[in-house]
C-alpha cells in the first residue's frame, strides 16, 4: 500500500510503485479533473502540484508522490475561487476545455512565484501547456486578470 | 662587570624575542603550507602522479573534447538560456528557461518533467535526481567553444564552478556526468565509454592540463 496525501486528504492506495501518478489520481482515487493528453510530458494536460510544483503526473511515478502533498484541480481552492479559476471563468478562456485544468495548475504556480507577471513571464511559464484550440491569448489575458484579483485580495486582507 | 652583563642582557633580549617569533612563524608557515598543498588536502588527487607532458596532455584533451561536445554533454551546457535536445542539439521543445539556479522557472522547472530516473519509452524525458543546467551566474558554456577555449575555461575556478584539481578529478564520476552514458531510449551515447573518458580526463589533468593551440 502506498500512502498519499491528495487535496489534504489521506489515501492508502494498492498500486504498483511504478504506476503513473495520473492513473492513481483518476482511476483509483476517482478525481477525473486532471486529464491525460500525451503521456510523455509534452503537453501539460496532466499537470498537478507536487509539494507546490507543477509536475506532469503522466510521467511521475506514484512512488515519487508517496508521503508528499499532491494538489489537483479539484483541490486548488475550496469553492473554485482561486484567482486563476475566477479569471478563467470571467474571460471565458476554455473552448473545448480539455487542457485547462493543467493550464490553471501551471498558472497558479506562476502567480504564486510572480504576483505581477509580464507577457514574457507568462509565455515562459506556460510554454509547457499546449492548447489545441489555440486559446493562448485568452489564457494570457486571464493570467493578467488573475494577478490583479490576487493583488486586490491581498490588499483587502 | 655587572654593567656589562646588564648591557648584554639588554642586547640579547630582542634577539631572543625575534628568534622565538621566527620559530613560531616557521612552524605556522610549514603547517599552513602543508594544508595548502593540494596533495595533502586532496585524497583523490594524491592517488595520481602529476608529471607535466604537454604532448600527452593535448592528446588526451582531444578525446575529452570529443565527449564534451557530444550531444549528451553539450545539450545541458548551451550558449543561451534554453537547454538543447536530441542528437542534433536543437533547442529544447517548449523552450524551458535556465532560471537563476539552473533548475527552471515557475511551472517550467526541470524536475516537473525530468524524474529521478529515466522515463521508459522512446524519446521520453531522461531522468536524474539532480537534473539541472549550470546556474545563471556561471553558465559553463560548452556550445561553440573551441578546444583551446574550453580547456582554459575548465581550469578556471571562476568559470568551472569553483573547482580545484581534486574537484575536477572527482567530477569525472559526478552523477550528471555519468547520466550522459545512461541517456534513455533513442539517444546516442558519447563517442567513447565512460571509463575511456575518465582515463583521458585524468591524463589531461595530471600531465599539466595543457590547452591545445588555437584561438583564445
Amino acid at each position: 500500500m502506498i500512502s498519499l496525501n491528495v487535496n489534504q486528504k489521506a489515501y492508502q492506495v494498492d498500486a504498483d510503485p511504478n504506476m503513473p501518478l495520473l492513473w492513481v489520481i483518476r482511476d483509483i482515487i476517482g478525481l477525473t479533473g486532471t486529464k491525460y493528453g500525451c503521456g510523455v510530458a509534452q503537453c501539460g494536460a496532466c499537470t498537478v502540484h507536487l509539494n507546490g510544483e507543477a509536475v506532469r503526473s503522466c510521467v511521475t511515478k506514484v512512488s515519487r508522490a508517496e508521503g508528499q502533498k499532491v494538489v489537483t484541480i479539484e483541490g486548488l481552492s475550496n469553492n473554485n475561487d482561486h484567482p486563476a479559476q475566477v479569471a478563467w471563468n470571467e474571460e471565458n478562456v476554455p473552448q473545448c476545455g480539455y487542457c485547462h485544468s493543467g493550464q490553471i495548475m501551471s498558472a497558479a504556480v506562476l502567480l504564486r512565484e510572480n504576483p505581477n507577471p509580464s507577457d514574457e513571464d507568462i509565455d515562459s511559464a506556460m510554454a509547457g501547456n499546449i492548447c489545441r484550440c489555440g486559446t493562448y491569448l485568452r489564457i494570457r489575458k486571464a493570467i493578467h486578470s488573475a494577478a490583479e484579483l490576487q493583488r486586490k485580495e491581498l490588499s483587502s486582507r | 662587570m655587572k654593567s656589562m652583563l646588564t648591557t648584554n642582557k639588554r642586547f640579547w633580549l630582542p634577539v631572543k624575542t625575534f628568534a622565538v617569533i621566527g620559530i613560531i612563524g616557521t612552524i605556522v608557515g610549514i603547517s599552513a603550507f602543508g594544508f595548502d598543498d593540494p596533495r595533502e588536502a586532496a585524497p583523490v588527487a594524491r592517488n595520481f602522479v602529476f608529471k607535466k607532458d604537454s604532448v600527452a596532455s593535448v592528446k588526451a584533451f582531444k578525446q575529452v573534447y570529443a565527449v564534451l561536445m557530444s550531444a549528451r554533454c553539450m545539450n545541458c551546457h548551451p550558449a543561451g538560456n534554453i537547454p538543447l535536445q536530441g542528437d542534433d542539439s536543437h533547442l529544447h521543445t517548449m523552450s524551458p528557461q535556465r532560471g537563476k539556479d539552473g533548475k527552471g522557472i515557475y511551472a517550467m522547472k526541470c524536475a516537473n518533467c525530468h524524474q529521478p530516473t529515466n522515463t521508459p519509452g522512446l524519446h521520453t524525458p531522461p531522468g536524474n535526481p539532480n537534473w539541472h543546467l549550470p546556474p545563471a551566474d556561471m553558465k559553463m558554456v560548452f556550445q561553440g567553444r573551441s578546444a583551446s577555449q574550453l580547456a582554459k575555461q575548465l581550469l578556471d575556478p571562476m568559470q568551472n564552478g569553483n573547482k580545484n584539481m581534486q574537484k575536477l578529478i572527482e567530477h569525472a564520476d559526478d552523477g550528471l556526468v555519468l547520466a550522459g552514458w545512461n541517456p534513455g531510449e533513442g539517444r546516442t551515447l558519447p563517442p567513447m565509454s565512460h571509463a575511456a573518458f575518465k582515463k583521458a580526463w585524468i591524463t589531461w589533468l595530471t600531465t599539466g592540463a595543457y590547452a591545445p593551440k588555437g584561438k583564445l
